[in-house]
Parts: structure tokens; sequence; C-alpha cells
């Protein structure tokens, strides 16, 4: 199955790629050379025109204009059936896998692959152990972790034996232990002679994984290099074309006096078969502090959140308190009342109506704080100012408060959505991945504002996937794994791989974590 | 040339308004055709269909009577279709209402007062709520789908009236005709034009349109039916109780339509019969869509609805075709407007032959 390796043509030359959307110039004339035995990174922010390429490469759109050359011939990639059978493997950030079928059924599925099932499974097995990818084909995607679901697709897409492997930020969803042994695969395969196209926004990664790197910006290719001889800092000016400050989180820790938000052993069942429950959840945020859940997504953050805003509501009314009151019978409007503001992880679509301006948008959540309402009448006059004071308070780039949710970008209408809340002043605020797929700049904004409620005796919580993002601004930080939460570290007194190591559902550490790894809940 | 759609970047408001003009000069075009191939000549049967029914004060009455069950029924069921509420039982809720109006008036045949006439009609609009409650409680308790429910109800409220009138409420004098007695003059509503059959209850239609314009655009509620209608998710972000809207869209809509109901017995007819629509309650819906889901918008496509109406009647007697003329009518404006709103959010491309190879 390897691959023989030749100095002779690239593996993959795309030349004057243009691809235009309505209303979007998506990749505009890119050029990009991926070199036999290559590791090759493609770098960019959201929205700079990774994954638009890569669908071109993999066949999945057809450029508008632009050459595709591949080993050294003209080729024409029309559907992801031709990639395939040029030797194009895929393996997308968001898996197509079927729950309720066992790996073989998956593969079997996905790659339209006749052989009989056993013969697949023993295929499969052989490939798994050659490279280190433990997989049994037996077990149902339902029972199979994130890491084991990604392996299902890189072991996929290895079957058909390809010369070129497309990774679309495959450590997304990876504990940082999960993301080393990947890298131990990706690097035998490029020792193998085969080419990896390598798409993230993760530098440090790229750093000691790729040997060539192409930067996207807005379309465009914005410089190529070679990323070990880069800093973090000069690959990051490429990719956003200007320098940017973290945080600086003030070092003083609040006096813990009484808690404002406690969860107390609150559990939940699962709304969906295969979603997590919670398990005996709890933990306590006090005025003035910053607390972290991290997590691999899909262990319950999403069930926690909603239950925090009382989207789904608790068995036990004691089970979520705001200063001490029982809130957790009270619907969103009612803990709103209480104090309580949420920016939920869903930006479009759950925070805000894309279809409605942003002055509209404003009744989702400020309606009765900021007296927007009149004997059932709406004043709009009232939504209006209230949407024109948050997009200048918080340097929201967008036409007006007439302007329609969808027509501003990430980054925008997450600062629209944290401004919404943290402009009504709340005592607790709640918030879900307020960072996710938001540019550098308008990230480091966000990360300041929260720091600052935090500074004002706001409690703030935070759950994020991003362990960067919650070691710079919180105080304390716990880790979400199956539907369970462990004890809460002060950020100064743990490390990212002891909060990895959590992540992966490893909770004994020292003996004093109570979260009691795989034994039933009493 | 090949033809192609292209997503638009934003859905095209003139389209949103342009897509019913279109629909109606599509239907006059093919409705022509089908003339042509029966053997008119098309336009002097349109002008049959379309003109003549109106060219007089009372046809223009008659245009009227017809537009306000319509119009009543289709912005009660617009209010519902925004809040992804689908009730398809506006035509059961009609029967009931007629039929707890006309019970009503049966009930007071005796009495005569000026307080008789307003409790037909409240009858009517509590008897048509009470019906819609019924997919209300069925949706929000068991999780049961609204547009089947309330579709299945229709058939019951026919066969309901059809056995009272054949039965318990046949009247005595009537030679054993399934009807009801005929109501007494304080159970009718005035005629608001002598010599014709134009009742005051023409004026609910502008009232109800109004009352709804001001729940859809001026009211927290009407807000909340909005959101949720469009984004559910965001809904319950907000708090917004989806149960709540499933309950308020259905008794409201379901009271107009009995309102509109308790108005056919109590106005032009004038006693309980077996048949008491000629299909407003499905007609409605047409009239909902075609009108945009805007108050105002359904008062003028009820009135082309009621054209239609009008124009079917009149067609069947100087072209001597079946009154199905009327539904293919009114279908074909429902499938050209369906097609049309495709423009909203699409345009059409006329490519010339491309040079690159896709």
């Amino acid at each position: 199955m390897t691959v023989s390796v030749s100095a002779a043509p690239p593996r993959l030359v795309m030349r004057g790629i243009v691809k235009r959307f309505p209303g979007c110039l998506a990749n505009d004339g890119i050029d990009l050379v991926v070199e036999a035995g290559q590791c090759h990174a493609l770098l960019g922010e959201n929205g700079a025109g990774k994954s638009t390429l890569v669908k071109i490469a993999s066949g999945v759109l057809s450029a508008d204009a632009g050459e595709i050359f591949w080993e050294g011939a003209p080729a024409a990639i029309g559907s992801p059936a031709a990639a395939r059978a040029l030797g194009i493997g895929m393996v997308f950030q968001h898996f197509s896998l079927f729950e309720s079928m066992t790996v073989a059924e998956n593969v079997a599925l996905g790659t339209g692959d006749p052989s009989p099932l056993p013969a697949l499974a023993a295929r499969i097995a052989e490939v798994s152990a050659r490279y280190g990818l433990a997989l049994d084909p037996q077990r149902r995607i339902a029972d199979l972790s994130v890491g084991e679901r990604q392996r299902v697709e890189i072991v996929r897409a290895l079957l058909q034996d390809p010369k070129l492997l497309i990774m679309d930020e495959p450590t997304s969803v990876l504990t940082p232990q999960e993301a080393q042994s990947l890298f131990g695969v990706l690097r035998r395969l490029v020792a193998e002679g085969r080419s990896i196209l390598y798409i993230s926004h993760k530098l440090a990664e790229i750093r000691i994984l790729c040997t060539a790197a192409t930067v996207l910006r807005g379309g465009r290719v914005a410089g190529t290099c070679d990323p070990r001889e880069e800093t973090a800092a000069s690959l990051g000016r490429m990719m956003i074309g200007a320098d940017f400050a973290p945080p600086a989180r003030a070092a003083a820790a609040p006096a813990p006096g009484e808690p404002r938000l406690v969860v107390d052993r609150l559990s939940m069942a699962p709304e969906m078969p295969f979603a997590p429950a919670l398990d005996a959840v709890s933990l306590a945020v006090h005025p003035g502090e910053i607390f972290g859940i991290a997590g691999v997504a899909g262990n319950g953050q999403a069930e926690l959140l909603r239950a925090l805003s009382g989207e789904s509501l608790a068995a036990v009314a004691e089970a979520v308190r705001i200063d001490g009151v029982a809130v957790g019978h009270l619907g969103p409007r009612r803990r709103r009342a209480c104090g309580m503001g949420f920016v939920p992880e869903e930006r479009l679509g759950r925070g805000a109506v894309p279809d409605m301006s942003l002055a509209d948008n404003t009744l989702l959540s400020a309606s009765r704080s900021e007296g927007m309402l009149s004997r059932g009448l709406i004043r709009f006059a009232r939504a209006r100012q209230f949407a024109e004071t948050v997009i200048g308070t918080f340097h929201v780039a967008a036409a007006g408060p007439d302007a329609a949710a969808r027509s501003l970008s990430g980054g925008n209408l997450q600062k629209f959505i944290v401004g919404r809340e943290i402009l009504q002043k709340p005592r607790l605020l709640i918030v879900g991945q307020p960072t996710w797929g938001v540019d550098a700049g308008a990230a480091a904004a966000i990360h300041r504002d929260l720091i600052a409620l935090a500074q004002e005796g706001a409690a703030v919580l935070v759950v994020s996937q991003d362990l960067d993002e919650l070691f710079s601004i919180c105080d304390r930080i716990a880790v979400m794994c199956q539907g369970r939460l462990s004890a809460a570290r002060p950020v100064r007194a743990t490390t990212v791989e002891e909060v990895g190591m959590l992540m992966g559902g490893v909770f004994h550490l020292d003996g004093t974590a109570e979260g009691p790894g795989h034994a039933p809940a009493p | 040339m090949p033809l192609r759609l292209e997503a638009r970047a934003e859905p095209s408001r003139a389209m949103v308004f342009a897509a019913p003009v279109i629909a109606i000069a599509a239907t006059l075009c093919l409705g022509g055709i089908l003339f042509a191939a029966l053997g008119f000549d098309p336009f002097t049967a349109l002008a049959a269909f379309f003109i003549e029914p109106v060219s007089t004060v009372y046809g223009l009455s008659e245009l009227l009577l017809k537009a306000t069950p319509l119009a009543l029924i289709g912005v009660g069921l617009a209010l519902g279709f925004r809040g992804n509420v689908w009730n398809i039982g506006a035509e059961g809720q009609l029967i009931i209402g007629a039929v707890a109006g006309g019970g009503m008036a049966l009930a007071l045949y005796d009495v005569s007062g000026l307080w008789v006439m307003p409790c037909v009609l409240a009858a009517g609009v509590a008897g048509g709520a009470a019906y819609a409650a019924v997919p209300a409680l069925l949706r929000t308790r068991f999780h049961a789908n609204e547009i089947l429910t309330s579709l299945m109800l229709n058939y019951v409220a026919t066969l309901f009236l059809g056995w009272l009138v054949h039965g318990p409420w046949r009247s005595p004098e009537g030679y054993n005709f399934p009807e009801s007695r005929m109501f007494t003059d304080s159970a009718l509503l005035p005629l608001l034009v002598e010599g014709t059959r134009l009742h005051v209850g023409v004026l609910f239609a502008p009232l109800a349109a109004f009352a709804t314009w001001v729940i859809v655009s001026r009211s927290f509620l009407g807000f909340q039916i909005k959101v949720i209608g469009m984004t559910p998710a965001a809904g319950s972000f907000a708090g917004f109780g989806p149960r709540r809207v499933i309950w308020f869209t259905l008794m409201f809509g379901g009271g107009l339509a009995g309102l509109a109901g308790a108005m056919e017995v109590a106005g032009p007819i004038g006693q309980l019969v077996p048949i008491v629509s000629p299909g407003y309650g499905y007609t409605a819906i047409i009239a909902a869509f075609l009108g945009r889901l805007h108050p105002f918008g359904i008062l003028l496509s009820s009135l082309l609805l009621a054209l239609i109406y009008l124009g079917g009647d009149a067609a069947q007697i100087a072209l001597a075709v079946p009154f199905a003329v009327t539904q293919v009518f009114q279908g074909m404006v429902l499938f050209f407007l369906l097609a049309a709103d495709v423009l909203i959010r699409y345009r059409v491309r006329f490519d010339a032959p491309r040079s690159v190879a896709s």
C-alpha cells in the first residue's frame, strides 16, 4: 500500500482558483502546490476560503476559473468519486457516520465497497493495526468517543489507499493527548510518501507537524512559508494581517463570599437517543469570578447550558440556585428577572433570529429589563435605541439597528449578542463558546468585555472547547466528560496536560477529584 | 439556451409582492387556453368569468358577501401560519361555528330583541374556538400533528351538521327536507344595502384584519409568534412558550372561522342546511398565502378568490361548464403562486454555453 516517493512533479497543483458565491468571492485566484510526501498546512481564519478551496480539490464544488494538475497532468475533478479515483481522501470536520450502525457497516456505506462485511472487517482491523488506530470493526458508532469516530473516518479514507489525504480541522474535537497520537499517525503516513493537506487555525500544531504552509486571508493567498521557521506570532500576523494582544487577566482572585450561582447535583435525562445525560453536576460561581468549563464537544455541555438557561427545567428546583433562590423550575424569562444573562452556543438561530433586524433581536432577551414593552405592545423606539447603544458600545460593524442579523459576520454578531447581555448589567452571565468561529480581533474584544464584567462584580460562567481561551480568562476550570463535571481547580494550580487528562475521562489524578470515573451514579 | 436557478444573496422583497401578480397573470393565460381548448373564445369566456359577475351593484354586493368569510378565516389562519401552526381545519371550525350560532338562534326561537343576534355570533365564535381547541390539545399534550388532526375534524364536523339537520334539528314544518327552521328576524344580521344580501357582518372583515395587524406588527405576542415560526430555537432561548402560541393561534383562527360560519347561517342562508359553505375554510388557505400572510393583503386576495367563486357560478350558466371550474381556477392560482415564490429566493439565469468545461 506504500506509495513510491519521487522527486518528480508535485502531487497537487491548483492555479488561479476562483469561486464566487452570491454576494461573496470565496476564492480569488488562489495558488496551492502540495508536494509528494509533504504535510502541507492550509491556514486561515474562518471565512478565509479554506473550506471552499478544499471542496474544489475534493470534487464537492467546481471552480468558476482556474486549473488543477494532479501529478503533473491536468485533471478535472468533477465529483467526489472522481477525486477518490485519483487518490484524494478526505476527513471532514463534521463526521458523516450513522450512529446506530457498526464501524464496518459505516465503512461499507461510505466507500461503496461491495466486498462482504467480514472481509471488510478484516481489512479494517489490518489497516487500523498497521497505523496504530485502535478500532473494533464490530462496535456501534454510538458507543465510540469522538476521537474513535475520527479514527473511523481516517481508516475509511485509508482503505482507498489515498495519495493525498485532506484533513479539515482534525484536532478541534480532540483532547490534547488524542491530538498527539493523531500526529503520530499522520507522520507515519507522510513517511510512506503520502501527502497531507492539513487545514487548521491552530498555529502551534502546524509548527510541529507541517513542513510547508499556505496562508489564506479574505479569499487570497497571504503568503507561503515553512512553518518550522516561523513563530506563532509571525504566522498569526500573516493570517490576520495585524498584531493582536491577548487579554491580560488581573491577578487578584476574589475573596469567596456567598456564591452567586450554585448548581447542586443537577441530573438530566438525555433528550435524544445517544445524547449524554447530566450526572449529578455540581459547581459554584462567586461574584467577580470567571468560571470555565472545558471538555470535548458532545459531553453534556449543550445539555448543561440548556439546564442553566432554563430551556430545560430541572427535576428539583434547588438543583440550580441564583443568590440562594431556587430557580430550577423557572423558565428563561423568570431566570433573567433574577439577574441572569445568557449567550448561547449557536449565535445565529438561537441567540438571534437570522431574518430579523438587530433592533428586533434585542427583544429576545432585553424586552423586560430595558422597558421595551407597554401593555403588551412593543415600544420599537426603545428597541432601536438599545440596539444602537450595543452597536456603538461594543464596536459592532453593522449597517445599523435595521440590519438583519444574518448580514453580520460571525464575530460582529457575537459581539452584538454578548453586548446585548452585558448592557443589561447581569449579576450572572452564562456564555457558551464565546469565540467559536470568531476572528481574532473580535475574540480579544469579547474576552476583554467578559473580564471587565467580572471585575465589576458579576459572576461569569464560560463553557468552551478552547483551552487557550479558558486558561487566559478564567479563575477556575472544571472539566466536563460524559455528563459529569470534575472538581474545579484554580487556573494557576493546573496545567493544560492535567485538564487534557480530565477531558479524556481520567477523573482520579491525585485522589482528590470526586468524579468517580466509570462508577455508577449514587 | 440553458435555464438555471441561482440563489439570491438576499430574499427579494420586490418578488414577495410581484409573485401574486405573476401568479394571477399566469392563471388568466392558462385559463384562457383552457377555455379555447373547450371551444370558447378565450376573451369572451374570461370576460364572462371575471368581469360580468361584478358589472352590477348586486354583483358587487355578492363579491363582498363571499369575500367576508374568506377574509375573516384567512387573517386568522395567517397568524397561525406565521408561527408554524398549520390549521387546515377552518372548514370544520366554520361548520361548528354555524352549528353553535344556529343552535343559539333555534334556542332563542321564541324570543326577540336586539341582543339575540349578538348572542348568535358569540356562540359561533365560541363554537369555532372550542373545535380548534381539539387539535391544540392534541398537539400540546400528545405532539399530534395539527395538520392531520384539524383536517380530519373537518369531516367530523360536516357529518355532525348533516346528522343534526336530518334528525333532531329538522324543521317540523319543512316537509321532511333536511333543514332547520328559518331563523327569526331577531337572530338574523340586518341588511346593509336593501335589495341585496349584503349584511352588516361584512364590516367584521376589515375590523378583524386591523386587529390582526396590531397583533402581528405591534404586540409582543405577535413578535413571539413570528420568532417561534421563523426560528424555534431562538424562541426557546428567549423563553417564549410554544404552547401558548399554539393555543392562541388555533383559538384565534378557530374563533374567526366560527364567526364566519355563524354569519353565513344568520346571514344569506337564514337556517341550518347540510352544506353551509362552498369550501371557504379551504379557499381561505389560498387567500392567506396569496395575501402574503399580511392582514391587508388577505383582504385583497379574498376579493380575488370571491371573484373566482362568482365567476365559476356565472360560467356554469353562461358557458355551461361544471362547478369544478371554480376549483380549477383556485388550484391554478395556488399552483402558480407556489411556483412564483421560488423567485423570492432564486433568480433565473439564461446561460450562454460556457467555454470552461464544468
